[in-house]
């Protein structure tokens, strides 16, 4: 469904990533894993078109979509819920969900869509008139995954989706990931530093160290990996 | 009274034109985060144009309002146009520069506008045709206010109301809003930031323009070098009201214009601008984010 064939990307003059190749088949959950500053968000932000790769391919579906503006890959389905999450603070729930759909002209199906946002979290059907700027950190990223749900995507990127949470708001976060990925079919390209919970979650995933890949393979493997253990999982 | 009611409108009539280009300066802002100092330039182009235009339709021997309507069309067209082409020429090439860069070639921009027209037509100040007629009824107040100022009150109104409509109800105020909050994730939600940069400086050049037409007509008479006090004055007025903040620069403006009348009217003309700017140094000591300005407030 994805492809990375060899992606070097730059800030401003600092390589943040160094032949970056991986695969994302349709319909799993994979994640990418490794320490801060190794390069995570860069490959979401290359892959979503903000940062543009010097050199390198990004396949969707068989189309190169490396050149392509963001609101382009957006269209063709590619999602992203940054990191830090990004509400439009002086939007309201509503609005800012609306946003999601930004690019949709089905009014009907959005509704629909809305109605299953609200079903799926409560809180934000309660909250939908209040600024998004204030609501708290749990429901702030619930809302950014809503916001990204009503673009419909075929591919929904997370960039650590746990960060700053509760671990009860977490976990609540992870199952309706699953649950997302189930129902809808939704393939989840998921980054996070909570390696352990990520590859708990995940079907296959990526280590990156220091803007290269180290090492990939089958969730469960990585996960009784030693080298990770010890690198990733604190045991 | 009487005098303090004149001194009023008259502000109010300030005001409106002050609100007008300072919409301009703070929407573009909001957006991008550049102060546009070519701003005014594209006010006087305006008045230029809507003076072309007006002189040659009453050559031609339209009626007063036909004449007035195309001209505030064919000005916004216009300076829309070089609204649009300064953004893609001077700014959209140092997107990514420091900060200093694009505000450097605004006034790069600035000087070149105003010489190209002080070249291309006159230095001198030109006569503008009186495109608002002065009406019967308005004849029991016309020591009060004038027909002129009860126009341009009128217009800016409308112009207003038109503007909240837009920026609150349609698509691509949405997706300005959101680019102004967040221009990052709005790319991410596929919004094309390109093209909200441009409308946003078509808005305003357009807004400038009917500014640029009304005072024209209002004072009879303009020259090359009229955007550059009145654009000085409308940024004044955008950051006495919060710079970014659409309602802070009317605000901004209206207190500002009615400031000045009333400063003129009883200290004297040659104290105008000592007011205004003092109200702007006691607006930047004692509240620098301005009226309505906030600071932001990032939540981790």
């Amino acid at each position: 469904m994805l492809e990375l064939r060899n992606i070097n990307s730059y800030y401003g003059n600092i390589q943040a990533l160094h032949d970056i190749s991986l695969q994302v088949e349709e319909g799993e959950i994979i994640t990418l894993i490794g320490a801060n500053g190794a390069g995570k968000s860069t490959t979401l932000m290359s892959i979503s078109g903000v940062v543009q790769p010097r050199s390198g391919e990004i396949f969707y579906n068989g189309e190169p979509i490396h050149q392509m503006s963001p609101d382009k890959i957006v269209a063709l389905g590619i999602c992203q819920v940054p990191e830090g999450r990004h509400i439009f603070p002086e939007l309201t729930v509503a609005e800012n969900l609306d946003m999601g759909a930004f690019l949709r002209r089905d009014t009907q199906q959005i509704k629909e869509d809305l109605d299953y946002i609200y079903e799926l979290f409560p809180i934000l059907a309660d909250r939908r008139s209040q600024p998004g700027g204030n609501l708290s950190g749990g429901e702030q990223q619930m809302l950014a995954i809503s916001r990204a749900l009503m673009a419909k995507p075929q591919l929904l990127l997370l960039d650590e989706p746990s960060m700053g949470l509760a671990p009860l708001v977490t976990r609540q976060i992870f199952s309706i990931i699953k649950k997302i990925n189930q129902e809808q079919n939704t393939t989840i390209f998921l980054v996070e530093q909570n390696a352990n919970l990520a590859l708990k979650t995940a079907d296959r995933g990526y280590v990156l160290e220091t803007g290269r890949i180290t090492m990939h393979g089958n969730a469960a493997e990585l996960l009784s990996n030693k080298d990770i253990q010890k690198a990733y999982l604190g045991i | 009274m009487e005098y303090f009611i004149e001194l009023f409108f008259s502000g109010l009539t300030r005001g409106s034109i002050y609100a007008l280009i300072a919409l301009g300066y703070t929407m573009v802002y909001g957006i991008i985060g550049l102060i546009n100092f070519a701003h005014g330039e594209i006010y006087m182009i305006g008045a230029f144009t809507a003076f072309i235009v007006a002189t040659v339709l009453s050559i031609l021997g339209f009626p007063a309002l036909a004449i007035f309507v195309i001209a505030a069309l064919a000005a916004a067209v216009w300076s829309s146009a070089y609204g649009y082409t300064v953004e893609k020429l001077a700014y959209k090439p140092l997107r990514n520069a420091p900060r200093l860069s694009p505000l450097i070639s605004a006034i790069g921009m600035s000087i070149f506008l105003q010489n190209y027209v002080l070249l291309a037509q006159t230095s001198d100040f030109l006569p503008f045709p009186q495109l608002i007629p002065d009406f019967e009824f308005m004849d029991s107040i016309a020591g009060v206010i004038g027909s002129s100022d009860i126009v341009i009150l009128i217009t800016t109104a409308v112009v207003m109301v038109l503007l909240t409509w837009l920026i609150k109800y349609t698509r691509i105020g949405k997706a300005m809003r959101a680019t102004a909050q967040d221009r990052k994730m709005a790319m991410l939600v596929g919004i094309n930031v390109n093209h909200v940069i441009s409308a946003t400086f078509i808005i305003g050049s357009s807004l400038a323009a009917v500014g640029g037409l009304l005072i024209a007509s209002h004072v009879g008479q303009i020259n090359f070098f009229i955007g550059f006090i009145a654009g000085i004055k409308a940024f004044t007025a955008a950051v006495l009201g919060g710079i970014g903040s659409i309602p802070g620069a009317v605000l901004g403006s209206f207190i500002l214009g009615l400031t000045e009348a009333f400063a003129t009217g009883y200290v004297s003309s040659d104290y105008e601008d000592v007011f205004a700017f003092s109200l702007l140094v006691l607006i930047l000591i004692f509240r620098p984010a301005g009226l309505l300005g906030k600071s932001s407030i990032e939540k981790v």
